[in-house]
């Protein structure tokens, strides 16, 4: 039975290519240079994803209230303009295709995005948000992307963004041997958005992903400066007391 | 021993009741705190590198407080673990705190146990009449590594998923019982929510029964042949008329007044990481952590966490599975045949010749190096290097007895000496 293993491995891999989630990026990543101090960033970042995202990719670990808590917001405020799924304020925000269906459409369910700043990281999220180009190779969604290569997933940006191209440039090896590789986007179609907007329109959502991932991290820094402050003032005294009690033993 | 009965003898005589005097009648209070506490006298020169094993008691209490509080909301199923620490980290209250003490607890722990087994290396505190202290100190060692490796499936991630598929399957590489024995280890076919519930189980229960009952056999060896020090001479050699070593000086209040600013900055270490790193860049918190487990998607890069790399780099050097497994177990095995290994005359690095200190200092390389290498992927140069800090390392075990015995060691001092 043991043999089965090795199976599901191969399996495993021959399945990986087509959403390549494991996959490297194609190229390198931009900082996305995030603050999620910032709650207007996070507030627009919030706004962006429960419209364009939250279709498809849910935020299972996050609370609606946590949500109003973290953005600086009231219950009602969420309710009224980003509540389109669950009744109560302490629903988990979950989406409304079943599982199932999403991975018949898509080849394999749109992931849940409460953890992806903190698996892949904010560079990463930023990058992707800003590299989809057209590409009909792509027959479901005409679109690619440089960052997760073949992925399943439309560019859904494309009306902010509008579409751009990947430009190539020769190269030649070290063999003699010229080969293309990916020098940059050019846009070809704009969208309702300038390059610059656009950009901050992703990092917005980064910002609001990276404090999705991890809704009491300013708490937690906030609170760590009084610890450190306390210990400082603990070790003082400590020191003292242990020069004192040692400064006649020899 | 006859101190403490004397003042219990006395203390009775002195307060006739009370519910101390009551419990004391009938319990070895008194002579328990004598002999390992106020009467155990240890000696006046220990340095800094002394504070590691109250240290590690501190560690070791951390872990177990945490972890009894993260019991409590902690599902050990393969449906909600994942979910149930998510849950810890952002409803519980305090959840977060507790969560991140804990992970982090887990590689300070490590991080003050290799110092604390470092300081016996520079020393020589393992050598006799100190073997039996270094034997239970290297199990301690094995069974909080296998803590560790239990406690990293539970949280369900990615690399929890992978990381225990790979080290169960090197089992694999044992003949005629490989594959049966990993199968019986994890219960299924493959890691599964039969896998979880039993590592649970070994991590919540048995693991921490195991790692106490050492703890006091590792602390009750030690008390019973004294603390070695940084001189490596035997304070028990000079012993004032009280019959106490003229160069010691009582565990408490003394040696614990110089280990309480010590645990304060390890406190700060600590709280730093906790507030304000808590993933240390992905050494103490995986970044793949962040992915529940999927059975059906292989990470491109799995590493153990950064305290088995070294093993796991010597592990990957050797080209045949079990030849690497083998090697992998050896490397350990050299550890505790340390002490009938180093033929020295003398204890400590003061007094050791130059070929026992750069062997000390060629074996750290290569211990930290194959720290690095184990967590880079096994490729070209990266392999040649682990090839050659592994010969090292083994080099360092197998060549002591020779090196060990015809270094130009110096002439330790009759009684402890001062620094600073």
């Amino acid at each position: 039975m043991a043999r089965r293993i090795p199976l599901l491995f191969l399996a495993a891999l021959l399945a990986a290519p087509g959403f390549a989630s494991a996959a490297a990026p194609a190229v390198p990543l931009d900082a996305a240079g995030v603050d999620v101090g910032n709650s207007a960033s996070l507030q627009r970042g919030d706004s962006l994803y429960m419209h364009y995202c939250l279709g498809c990719h849910s935020l299972q670990y996050v609370r609606y209230n946590t949500l109003a808590e973290g953005l600086g917001l009231t219950d009602e405020q969420v309710a009224e303009n980003l509540r389109f799924t669950g009744d109560s304020p302490h629903d988990m925000i979950r989406i409304a295709m079943p599982a199932a269906d999403a991975a018949g459409w898509f080849g394999l369910a749109p992931p849940d995005l409460s953890l992806i700043a903190r698996s892949r990281g904010n560079d990463y999220v930023y990058t992707f948000l800003r590299s989809f180009y057209a590409d009909p190779a792509q027959r479901a969604t005409g679109t690619n992307n440089k960052v997760l290569v073949g992925t399943a997933m439309p560019h859904v940006l494309w009306e902010l963004q509008g579409l751009q191209e990947a430009v190539y440039r020769s190269e030649t090896g070290p063999d003699g041997s010229t080969r293309e590789v990916f020098d940059r986007f050019e846009l070809v179609k704009p969208g309702s958005m300038t390059p610059a907007e656009f950009d901050q329109a992703a990092r917005d959502i980064t910002a609001f992903l990276a404090w999705a991932a991890e809704p009491m991290q300013l708490k937690r820094q906030r609170l760590g400066i009084w610890v450190l402050l306390f210990l400082s003032v603990l070790f003082v005294f400590s020191y003292l007391y242990y020069k004192e009690l040692w400064k006649d033993v020899k | 021993m006859s101190a403490a009965t004397d003042k219990t003898a006395s203390a009775v005589g002195k307060q006739g009741g009370g519910l101390y005097d009551w419990f004391r009648k009938r319990f070895p209070w008194d002579q328990m705190m004598d002999e390992h506490v106020t009467g155990y006298y240890a000696p006046k020169n220990f340095n800094w590198w002394y504070v590691f094993g109250s240290l590690a008691l501190l560690a070791l209490i951390i872990q177990i407080v945490t972890g009894l509080w993260l019991t409590m909301s902690y599902k050990p199923s393969a449906e909600e673990a994942f979910a149930s620490v998510e849950y810890i980290m952002r409803d519980v209250e305090w959840g977060w705190l507790i969560r991140y003490m804990h992970s982090t607890g887990a590689s300070m722990f490590f991080v003050v146990v290799y110092i604390h087994m470092f300081r016996a290396l520079l020393y020589g505190s393992y050598q006799k009449p100190r073997e039996l202290i270094w034997i239970f100190g290297m199990l301690i060692y094995l069974a909080m590594s296998a803590e560790a490796f239990f406690g990293y499936l539970l949280p369900w991630g990615q690399m929890s998923y992978w990381g225990a598929q790979v080290i169960v399957s090197l089992f694999g590489a044992l003949p005629v019982i490989g594959d049966p024995l990993v199968e019986w280890i994890r219960g299924d076919y493959f890691i599964s929510d039969v896998t979880l519930n039993r590592f649970f189980a070994l991590h919540v229960i048995a693991l921490p029964l195991v790692l106490l009952g050492l703890v006091v056999a590792h602390i009750l060896a030690l008390h019973e042949v004294g603390s070695n020090n940084p001189d490596g001479v035997e304070i028990k050699n000079h012993k004032g008329p009280d019959g106490r070593p003229l160069d010691g000086i009582p565990f408490h209040p003394y040696h614990t007044a110089k280990d309480v600013p010590a645990w304060v900055v390890f406190a700060m270490v600590f709280a730093a990481i906790v507030f304000f790193a808590p993933e240390m860049g992905g050494f103490f918190l995986e970044h793949a952590n962040f992915e529940p487990a999927d059975r059906l998607k292989t990470p491109e890069h799995i590493a153990p966490v950064w305290y088995f790399t070294p093993f796991y780099a010597i592990l990957r050097a050797v080209p045949d599975k079990l030849g690497g497994v083998l090697a992998m177990g050896a490397a350990m095995f050299m550890l505790f045949l340390l002490p009938w290994l180093d033929r020295s005359p003398v204890r400590s690095i003061r007094y050791k010749g130059p070929l026992f200190k750069l062997a000390l200092a060629l074996f750290v390389v290569s211990f930290v190096m194959l720290g690095w290498l184990g967590l880079q992927p096994a490729t070209g140069l990266y392999t040649t290097l682990a090839r050659v800090f592994t010969v090292i390392y083994f080099l360092f075990f197998l060549l002591m007895p020779i090196y060990s015995k015809i270094d130009k060691t110096k002439t330790p001092p009759e009684r402890i000496t001062y620094h600073g």
